[in-house]
């Protein structure tokens, strides 16, 4: 442990993000963002052995901070990050082809790419609750360039709505920051040392518990419109349909999950400080609605890249749910959910990716017999919307099962209303999925061959994952669900 | 002389709360950049102040970046925007201007009584400065939410920010200073990317109006 490896966690992407700025226009670009991609994803696997075998710890210098609960969204923010990258390389020939990606565009488009990684892993070690805000408004801004790349009037007024709904909502996290802090320096004194999280955890139960319900309310709006809660999931579809495909496989994979895991921290600190279960309470509300109201909503899609946006406010809103339930259980639940719909919901936006280009639309009625063009992309498709819908024997299907099965134990009168939202959302998918991969068809071949890896190597894991947790991995999620506690 | 200075930071919480009112009725864009530009010097007043009552120098450097940023660069960066887009006057409410004046006075009641408990534990100079400064941030949202055009939007959201670096300086003596940079870093690839923006925005639809953007709806 003599050289920090976060070091090269946090600076292969932002030099990534230098080199593309130079060369991103460039033919090599694309390989050169799955390279420094996978480099990152090697040193976030190191960094997780030497927290699996270390324990946590404080790193360079004490302003980060890796505990089990970062270090395996590290991982796999990391790993669905180098996949996407590699995605990304044959999805963008194509667009490039098209004409859609210029070269100045490829350039931004693969900057930003390495840059909102960075973002994304700043926010999730740092120690320090302001700079976990700070990467978060970072990540919307690097996410807005990304919305809006093709330029078109549809994600210009995307991007646009990004923009100003999240900067608004992650205004209020920011106002919830100032009150944590002015909570926590009546206890640790002054100095600037308040917003470490290590302090926080320290003295997180003398805390003021009238200071901490306002700035908790303040944190949950503000993280929430950034893990797309409804109501304040408007920008969510517009961003997942108009952005390039890899950018809506990131947003769903990697951005969601971030969100959530700050939300998680705070619900730490104001489960401490409250005595009382009102965090619990608020995330177990809006995660409900957000189920209920996403699989609503399902129904009445056109676009599969919005249909499959909504999706992941349905599950967003699970894990919310999940993690509001608290105990050790449900805990492990959403984590698990964590994982399993960030591998399986890319696999489906790379699925989705390709057969977007090759029918030339978004439009669910006009792709048509995806099987019998490409196989790989129809069945690649098929066997998502199958996983993300809880079909056995997929991962989905295991945490989905415990979440309910707690929520029986804990809240039951939850339970309905999960399982009519689950069904609703199982019937729409698999009805406008189903003719979309068989059934005639009239699309086209493409000149670059889709990348299969990326689809069926997250399928797969999220297949095995149903099956069997590896034990390593199984340890690691129950210390991080007790530290989340509940 | 600590109460008068006590005094002092109060009334420029207050001046800082008019000016949002003052935003809020104002039609002028040309004028919406001078007011934000006036809650700015406003804002490293306060800061200095603090900063020379509590002894911590580390609020004259916020003090000195904020004048930088909110008072030089920023309304700079705007009023070469509105020049080149051309859009000097006149912007177009959706809630006319006495409703909105009327909302924004419930807002600021709402907004002391939100603070009133947390204010009364407060240990520094300044008590209603979290009042002040959340009527701050819910008067800015108003406006974000009342205007049609794209650029008195960004202003709102401009002075949002005030609001919040208002409720650190004043109710928590600054935050760290690495995050302060950090805040002001965002906020100025915010001001540019929205500023390019607004470009494109222009080209694609021949004009600033928001309402354009309506087509991406719920169906």
């Amino acid at each position: 442990m003599d050289v920090e490896i976060l070091w090269f966690v946090l600076g292969l992407p932002l030099a990534g993000s230098l080199a593309l700025a130079l060369v991103g226009h460039r033919h090599v670009a694309m390989d050169v963002n799955v390279g420094f991609s996978v480099a990152t994803f090697v040193a976030a696997c190191v960094l997780t052995v030497q927290t699996v075998t270390g324990g946590p710890r404080l790193a360079l210098g004490g302003a980060f901070w890796i505990d089990p609960l970062n270090a395996f969204l590290v991982t796999l923010t990391a790993f669905v990050g180098a996949t996407t990258a590699i995605f990304s390389r044959p999805y963008m020939r194509v667009e490039r082809d098209h004409g859609k990606m210029t070269a100045p565009r490829l350039r931004l488009y693969h900057s930003m790419y390495q840059l909102f990684g960075f973002t994304m892993l700043l926010a999730l070690t740092t120690n320090n609750m302001g700079i976990l805000w700070v990467a978060m408004e970072a990540a919307t801004l690097t996410t807005v360039l990304l919305v809006s790349v093709y330029r078109t009037a549809a994600s210009l007024e995307a991007a646009w709505k990004y923009f100003i709904l999240c900067g608004v909502g992650i205004a209020q996290a920011l106002f919830g920051t100032v009150l944590l802090y002015m909570a926590a320096e009546r206890v640790v004194g002054p100095g600037g040392g308040s917003l470490l999280w290590t302090n926080l955890e320290a003295v997180k139960s003398q805390l003021d518990p009238r200071i901490v319900t306002i700035a908790f309310a303040f944190l949950f709006i503000g993280y929430g419109t950034k893990v797309g809660l409804v109501p304040v999931h408007n920008w969510l579809p517009d961003a997942h349909a108009e952005g390039p495909t890899p950018v809506s496989a990131v947003l769903s994979g990697l951005l969601l999950n971030v969100a959530l895991y700050a939300i998680l921290r705070c619900k730490v600190l104001t489960d401490a400080a409250l005595d009382s279960h009102l965090a619990g309470q608020l995330m177990m509300g809006f995660g409900l609605l957000s189920v209920v109201a996403a699989a609503f909503l399902l129904t009445r899609q056109k676009d599969a890249k919005r249909m499959f946006a909504y999706s992941s406010v349905e599950h967003m809103g699970l894990m919310t749910f999940a993690f509001g339930l608290g105990g050790p259980i449900a805990n492990y639940a959403g984590l698990l959910h964590m994982t399993v719909h960030s591998l399986i919901k890319s696999a489906i936006f790379f699925s989705v990716g390709h057969a977007a280009q090759k029918a030339g639309t978004q439009i669910m009625e006009e792709i048509r017999g995806l099987v019998h063009v490409s196989p790989m992309v129809g069945w690649g498709l098929m066997l998502g919307a199958l996983a993300i819908l809880g079909m056995p024997p997929f991962g989905v299907f295991a945490s989905e099962f415990l979440i309910i099965t707690s929520a029986m134990r804990q809240q039951p009168w939850a339970t309905p209303f999960l399982l009519v939202a689950l069904g609703v959302a199982f019937a729409s998918v698999f009805g406008r999925v189903q003719p979309m991969v068989f059934g005639d068809t009239s699309l086209k071949r493409l000149g670059h061959r889709p990348a299969a890896i990326p689809v069926y190597v997250h399928l797969g894991l999220g297949l095995m994952l149903g099956l069997w947790v590896p034990p390593y991995l199984d340890a690691w999620y129950r210390q991080a669900a007790r530290m989340i506690g509940g | 002389m600590a109460g008068f200075a006590f005094q002092l930071i109060n009334v420029l919480g207050a001046l800082l709360l008019l000016l949002a009112f003052a935003m809020i009725s104002q039609r002028r864009i040309l004028s919406l950049i001078h007011l934000y530009t006036l809650q700015g010097l406003a804002l490293v007043v306060a800061t200095t102040l603090v900063g020379h009552e509590t002894g911590q120098p580390h609020l004259y450097l916020s003090a000195l970046l904020t004048f930088a940023l909110k008072v030089l660069l920023i309304p700079a960066l705007l009023h070469r925007l509105i020049d080149r887009l051309d859009v000097r006057w006149d912007t177009e409410t959706l809630i006319n201007i006495p409703t909105t004046m009327l909302i924004g006075i419930g807002l600021v009641i709402f907004a002391f009584n939100l603070a009133l408990p947390v204010a009364q534990l407060s240990a520094s100079i300044a008590r209603s400065s979290l009042g002040i400064a959340l009527a701050c941030v819910l008067l800015s949202f108003l406006m974000m939410i009342a205007r049609a055009k794209a650029v008195p939007q960004v202003i709102g959201f401009l002075s949002m920010e005030n609001g919040l670096f208002y409720a650190a300086t004043a109710a928590t003596y600054g935050m760290p200073m690495v995050v302060e940079l950090g805040i002001a870093l965002d906020v100025l690839i915010g001001v540019l990317i929205l500023g390019v923006f607004m470009f494109q925005i222009r080209e694609k639809f021949e004009s600033l109006d928001i309402r354009h953007l309506e087509t991406l709806k719920e169906d």
